[in-house]
């Protein structure tokens, strides 16, 4: 079947997720979708399986025009979507998973559901137990059964949410068979990453979004560098950059791992002297945020050791790491960064360092009255935090760090400023790291930001950190390519001309 | 639900109210009652004498207290169920240190002081008991408070029939009824305990400080709305969850001490009467505003003591008292929920 967006626009708030995005994808074909985080794949993903409705445009369905009210309505119109945390069951059977998508009739009909998930388990290779509970199954397992219910519902269109995450390399064989057969069948697939090499092995094309625009549809044969360019802005800094500063070693990691469910990540071992910045770049999921997390005190390491000034935290509690002068900053604002209901007043006596039995009010006030200023906050003491924007959420986060520190950990800092706010932020950043040495490593997943601020930079892909390289010697180009999974040598040759030492570990 | 009603929902609030008594005056035409007379009873049943005021403040000591309780649980987002059984415990354990005081010569004062204390106790240690099981078990307050309901109610019913049972005889009227002199001094002529409002009073003017101008009370509120973003921000969060439930258990408590100290004078079998589960009625329809406490449990202490006329005078079951309370609550919760959802569509 084929899709097409005409000019569909989406706005929560101020936010602008979706700019008239216009992409006509042809029956049949297995369709990329790339972009960072918030560049609006998945708004506009929601907006053709139903979840929300766009504010503007339209979307043909074989070249006619369709509404899709709701999830139920976009299966109806035989369109399905595979999320990245599978929406099932878990404390239900496989087969009673599948029947209760099923829309005919009063009593589920166990007998024809059971001969349809033998019929499409052969088609693909797939076998699962129909008796099984979900909570039993692997995410690949579960996202078999999911791809099976959607097929025995009759979606035509595919939408699949970044589903290779957490699923093993064979699972990842066979579900690549059976898109590349379902797309032989002239279904539609639809299929959205962060991974590179994934679209090289599977997509007939390629589509990039940043910033809620498509700014690239790209056909084989793929260049790294093209889906860079579109994906994190192909412009090259010229900034002035300071040397690294020479003071002492602040914090070591010896050989130090750590995974959650999807990924492994590490050893690494690195050491960042006081006053020092580094950048982790990669793309989103490759490690580099388990990292932060556990430099944080959120994650505890699988192995290997980290040393704060000599203390060894490897077992350390994270209000021990806080105690340590240990701050973090989550990119997710509202659901870790900030309580929505209480007031920036509330949360500046929150974060207030010596706490009395007695708030007060006066005093927290007037931290809030200095905070909002110095900040350029738009919002007043007693506005509850969720009542602001996105930007001025992110201004609060940065305005709530401001102790002095050792050890600064940043998720994507300047996301949702402005070019001029996020200048400021870094001035303010930098001085806090030449004159009070506090150390700070930060994600961002925008390569201009991560060289001209950095000290250094440690580049991840697929679960293993690079050596640091020094961002005073490293090009937007070779680093575009280290995220894309090129090795070191090849990216330094490709990139030509820059000769980048690595710097000692 | 609970969020962001509050700004100026006073007018919707009536509206609530008023639905809630249309549909009690639906149900009593049903029933071929004269809902007018049934309400005008119920007002001259709560407020016809003074005797009948005195009886509904008198009513609303218990509810007040478990009421101040349950705001500190709901700040900190926990739906503490398990206040029936804290309230049990609370009189169970007054119960039993006012015995080990009975022909010990000690004077009654202070024997009732340590028994106030014991009954903080037992309702603080029940409550702490679910926050650990939520805590360290991961069980659901909803789930363990019921669980441990239960049990406090068993456990009421062996000591009457068991260990402290009337010599000779052991029935449901309850245990053995402590020396007159372990009660609170009663008013002349009412049935009240000057002590006991005073106490309730209390309870709610040290929840109103606690949530609004301490530390402690913002903490509880962050933890509430955000366990996550509290935590990154450097609360923590299962301490306050504990101390939560502990000091909701000891307000408990002191709601069964005062159950026993002040009307039973003994251990009965539903000593708590139900007034956990009413709290938590007054304090969803109060919505976090502390002071709105008092007249909301003395209207329905109101309703209560009203509606004990009703089966008298027009052989209506007593219970339509709980239909008019469980109607307001439903009514002022789905007008905040209408508003809230025009609201976002406006």
């Amino acid at each position: 079947m084929q899709v097409e967006f005409r000019n569909i626009h989406k706005r929560f708030g101020s936010v602008h997720a979706n700019k008239g995005i216009t992409l006509n994808i042809p029956g049949g074909c297995i369709q990329g979708l790339l972009g960072e985080n918030g560049a609006g794949k998945s708004t506009l993903m929601k907006v053709l399986s139903g979840f929300i409705t766009s504010d503007e445009g339209e979307i043909l369905l074989d070249g006619r025009a369709v509404t899709i009210p709701s999830p139920a309505g976009a299966i109806e119109q035989g369109i399905g979507m595979l999320h990245q945390d599978p929406l099932d069951f878990p404390p239900l059977r496989v087969l009673d998973n599948l029947l209760i998508g099923g829309r005919r009739g009063l009593i589920p009909d166990r007998r024809a559901a059971l001969k349809a998930l033998k019929e499409i388990e052969a088609q693909f290779g797939f076998s699962l137990d129909p008796d099984a509970y979900v909570d039993t199954l692997t995410v690949g397992e579960r996202q078999q059964l999911e791809l099976i219910r959607l097929l025995w519902l009759g979606a035509r269109v595919l939408i699949l949410d970044e589903p290779t995450t957490g699923i093993s390399a064979p699972q990842k064989v066979k579900l690549f068979a059976a898109l590349r057969k379902l797309s032989a069948e002239g279904r539609t697939i639809i299929f959205v990453t962060h991974k590179l090499e994934e679209v090289y092995q599977l997509c007939h094309r390629a589509a990039v979004l940043r910033a809620g625009a498509l700014v690239a549809e790209i056909e084989p044969p793929y260049h790294t560098e093209n889906f860079i360019n579109a994906m994190f802005g192909g412009e090259i800094p010229t900034p002035p950059r300071q040397p690294p500063p020479t003071t002492a070693p602040l914090l070591a990691l010896k050989g130090v791992t750590v995974e959650d469910a999807r990924l492994q990540v590490g050893p690494i071992d690195l050491t960042v002297k006081a006053g020092e910045v580094i950048g982790l770049a990669g793309m989103e999921g490759s490690g580099q945020d388990l990292l932060l997390r556990l430099c944080a005190g959120l994650l505890r390491p699988t192995g290997g050791e980290i040393a704060l000034g000599g203390r060894a935290l490897q077992n350390a509690t994270y209000h021990q790491f806080l105690r340590n002068r240990v701050k973090f900053m989550p990119a997710d604002r509202m659901t870790e960064g900030l309580v929505a209901g209480l007031s920036l007043t509330e949360h500046f006596a929150l974060n207030a360092e010596v706490h009395g039995f007695f708030i007060n009010y006066k005093q927290a006030e007037q931290t809030a009255v200095e905070r909002i200023a110095e900040y350029s906050i738009r919002g007043f003491p007693e506005s509850p935090v969720e009542s602001l924007s996105g930007g001025n959420q992110q201004r609060t986060l940065l305005a709530l760090l401001s102790a002095p520190l050792h050890l600064l950990l940043l998720e994507h800092p300047t996301r949702g400023l402005d070019l001029e706010s996020a200048v400021y932020i870094w001035k303010r950043l930098k001085e806090r790291a030449r004159s009070d040495g506090t150390a700070i490593l930060f994600i961002s997943s925008d390569l201009d930001e991560v060289l001209q601020y950095s000290d250094r930079v440690l580049v991840f892909f697929a679960g293993r950190a690079s050596v640091p390289l020094s961002a005073m010697q490293t090009s937007v180009e070779e680093l575009g390519l280290l995220i894309g999974g090129v090795p070191l040598e090849t990216a330094r040759s490709t990139a030509g001309m820059h000769q980048p030492e690595a710097l000692s570990r | 639900m609970l969020k962001d009603a509050r700004v100026g929902g006073w007018g919707a609030r009536l509206i609530g109210i008023g639905l809630a008594l249309g549909f009690v005056a639906l149900i009593l035409l049903a029933t071929g009652a004269p809902p007018f007379q049934a309400i005008s009873l119920l007002i001259t049943g709560a407020f016809g004498s003074t005797r009948k005021i005195v009886d509904v403040i008198a009513t609303s000591v218990p509810l007040l207290l478990a009421t101040s309780g349950l705001l500190i649980t709901f700040a900190a987002g926990l739906w503490n169920i398990g206040i029936e059984g804290q309230i049990t415990l609370g009189a169970i354990f007054t119960v039993g240190a006012l015995r080990l005081f009975v022909d010990s010569g000690a004077p009654p004062g202070v024997a009732i002081l340590v028994g106030m204390i014991a009954g903080m106790i037992g309702g603080g240690l029940w409550a702490a008991l679910a926050g650990l099981l939520k805590i360290y078990g991961g069980v659901n307050e909803i789930f363990s408070g019921l669980g441990l309901n239960f049990v406090a109610t068993s456990a009421t019913i062996w000591l009457i029939f068991g260990p402290w049972r009337r010599p000779g005889v052991g029935s449901m009227s309850g245990t053995e009824p402590l020396p007159p002199e372990f009660a609170l001094p009663q008013l002349p002529d009412m049935r009240i305990s000057a002590w006991a409002v005073l106490l309730s009073l209390l309870g709610i003017a040290l929840v109103y400080i606690l949530l609004r101008g301490t530390y402690i009370g913002l903490k509880l509120k962050a933890t509430g709305r955000n366990a996550r973003a509290s935590f990154v921000l450097g609360i923590p969060t299962s301490r306050y969850t504990l101390v939560a439930f502990v000091l909701c258990g000891l307000l408990a408590g002191l709601a069964g001490a005062v159950q026993v100290t002040a009307v039973y004078n003994r251990l009965i079998p539903s000593i708590s009467s139900g007034y956990g589960f009413l709290g938590l009625l007054v304090a969803m329809l109060i919505n976090y505003q502390v002071i709105w406490a008092i007249p909301v449990a003395l209207f329905y202490a109101a309703l209560i003591v009203g509606s004990i006329q009703l089966p008298i005078q027009l052989r209506l079951d007593s219970s339509l008292a709980g239909v008019l309370q469980g109607a307001l609550v439903l009514f002022v919760l789905i007008i905040d929920g209408v508003r809230q959802r025009l609201r976002e569509r406006g």
